[in-house]
């Protein structure tokens, strides 16, 4: 008896300090400790959780944990930053499928009914969540592409899949010793979460990153309903109730619901080709050194194209030795810059840039018109002012960062394509636009050394 | 213990406390709240162990043995790289 207590305080322990370890994380001066607070909670649960009685051979408890334990040691060191959205996609699959084996291995033939679903539950939202963090993964890491893929009949397979698992999910539930319904419902939630997340583009993986990471937590809500345990409630709860936050601040981001992102993609282009005015202005790096030598006052701002060319340490060289001349510098970063959220603020952060530094994009805007220059690195979308100006454009209605209104901008671009929405930027065209073709890291490398000499 | 609808009511309870402590996160902490979010959500971990563990050499032990291995790495890789990213943030000096 003494240990259900034990373990029942242990647990609220452990809760209070996940809650705890949370708040910390509001504010970044507290947020490392908060990590530590939260690490401590989960040490105190899995300490308590091994005395549980119920416990007669520790083996394959020590073997899985230390298996895992190495493997999650070696990832997380080896990382690079830029890494991240695919690390975390990967994560939260693994979540997900901890949850799903938890929820199968709580059947037992004498299972209430309430349990039965539940357990139904953490497999399905487990399976979908495994699968579609695989799928999700294979495309930020480009091992797919990592474009939307969409057939004929989408639609139509989409709902009979749909249709399967709920009737195999209401099967089980009747019959829960005929294991045939159990391998459907396995079997169906996996290819759910394949079948919703292939038809999602590059551009929108911000919102299914979110999205899994709340199924993860949600998953093993599930679990601890399955097998009666409230910390795994409470845990599993903070985090789906996080992912489901972020996911809404990425679409409203965007400018799009959740279904429109989930079932549509960006509709079809239109065709009829918008007549954008002006002409492209390239400029190369001596004369951007002039403008830049002489501006007072500069804004930064980077999309994924940063983290792909690696450019944010030679951005950060570049913010130094402006300021040495005498110029403010700020960052201006988008909700749904990168690929993941935060994504930008990380990177920057790594190149030893201050977090003050980052103006989040309600805070750059209105001082934009006393930006003497602003640098665009490898953002598209989220600097579109078609989004503004163009009522038939795809993005209209998006909240964009308004480079537009600075005095000069640079556009630091490898080509003349279009973004991951495949949508054309009349930024480009803009009076006071130069376009700075080339890699990224080259190109501000070469500013660097001007500005040095 | 006190049947489902104490747990029910323990999940809504938790629900709004996220939610309200969510939103106190500024953007510039998105990335490193995910990947805090994911080390939590290994808490399946606490679960795992139980069933691992019943000796029984039944399909319950090897589920439960693979999902300890699973959350385990949610836990640790979660929490390490969680704490690797915040090391990088820092306020500008003087």
């Amino acid at each position: 008896m003494d240990t259900t207590l034990v373990t029942g305080l242990g647990y609220v322990v452990a809760s209070g300090l996940f809650i705890f370890g949370l708040k910390m994380l509001g504010s970044p001066a507290t947020a490392r400790r908060g990590n530590m607070v939260s690490a401590t909670g989960m040490l105190i649960a899995i300490v308590v959780a091994l005395l549980d009685q119920g416990i007669v051979n520790y083996t394959w408890i020590a073997g899985g944990m230390v298996a895992g334990g190495l493997v999650g040691a070696v990832v997380a060191r080896s990382v690079a930053m830029t890494s991240m959205p695919e690390m975390v996609a990967l994560f939260n699959g693994l979540g997900g499928s901890a949850s799903l084996l938890v929820g199968w291995a709580a059947l037992t033939p004498d299972a209430a009914t309430f349990t039965l679903v539940t357990i139904v539950l953490s497999i399905l939202i487990g399976g979908v969540t495994l699968t579609g963090s695989l799928i999700a993964y294979g495309k930020l890491s480009e091992k797919l592409g990592s474009g939307q893929i969409v057939f004929s009949g989408q639609q139509i397979v989409n709902s009979l899949v749909v249709l399967g698992v709920v009737v195999g999910a209401v099967l089980f539930v009747m019959e829960p010793t005929n294991a045939t319904w159990l391998y459907v419902v396995i079997g169906l939630a996996l290819v759910f979460g394949v079948m919703a997340v292939i038809p999602i583009g590059g551009a929108d993986m911000p919102v299914v990153i979110s999205l899994l990471n709340s199924y993860s937590g949600l998953a093993a809500c599930a679990a601890g309903f399955a097998i009666d345990n409230n910390v795994l409630i409470v845990a599993g709860s903070l985090v789906g109730a996080s992912g489901i936050i972020l996911t809404q601040i990425m679409c409203k981001a965007m400018n799009r619901s959740l279904s429109n992102v989930l079932f549509s993609g960006f509709a079809s282009v239109s065709n009829e080709v918008t007549e954008i005015e002006g002409e492209i202005k390239p400029i190369n790096a001596d004369d951007a050194y002039y403008i830049l030598e002489a501006a007072s006052s500069v804004a930064v701002v980077p999309g994924y194209g940063m983290a792909v060319a690696q450019a944010q340490h030679v951005v950060k060289e570049l913010a130094n030795l402006l300021e040495a001349n005498g110029a403010e510098v700020v960052f201006g970063i988008h909700p749904v810059a990168g690929r993941m959220p935060g994504h930008m603020n990380v990177l920057l952060a790594e190149a030893d840039v201050p977090y003050d530094q980052l103006l989040e994009m309600d805070e750059i805007n209105p001082r934009m018109e006393s930006v003497d220059v602003a640098i665009v690195i490898g953002a598209n979308d989220v600097v579109n002012p078609a989004a503004r100006e163009v009522e038939s454009s795809p993005i209209y209605g998006m909240p964009v960062i308004n480079v537009a209104d600075a005095r000069t901008v640079f556009v630091l671009k490898r080509s003349m394509a279009s973004g991951f929405a495949g949508i054309e930027n009349p930024l480009f065209y803009k009076e006071n636009t130069r376009m700075l073709f080339g890699d990224a890291k080259e190109s501000l490398g070469k500013l660097v050394s001007e500005l040095s000499s | 213990m006190n049947g489902a609808e104490y747990l029910l009511f323990i999940l809504m309870l938790s629900v709004f406390l996220g939610f309200e402590l969510i939103n106190k996160v500024p953007a510039t902490l998105h990335t490193p709240l995910m990947s805090g979010a994911n080390a939590i959500s290994g808490i399946t971990v606490v679960g795992a162990v139980a069933l691992a563990g019943n000796g029984q050499e039944n399909l319950a032990q090897w589920l439960g043995a693979g999902a300890v291995a699973l959350a385990s790495v949610n836990v640790v890789g979660g929490y390490m790289v969680t704490d690797r990213m915040l090391g990088f943030f820092k306020k500008k000096e003087g």
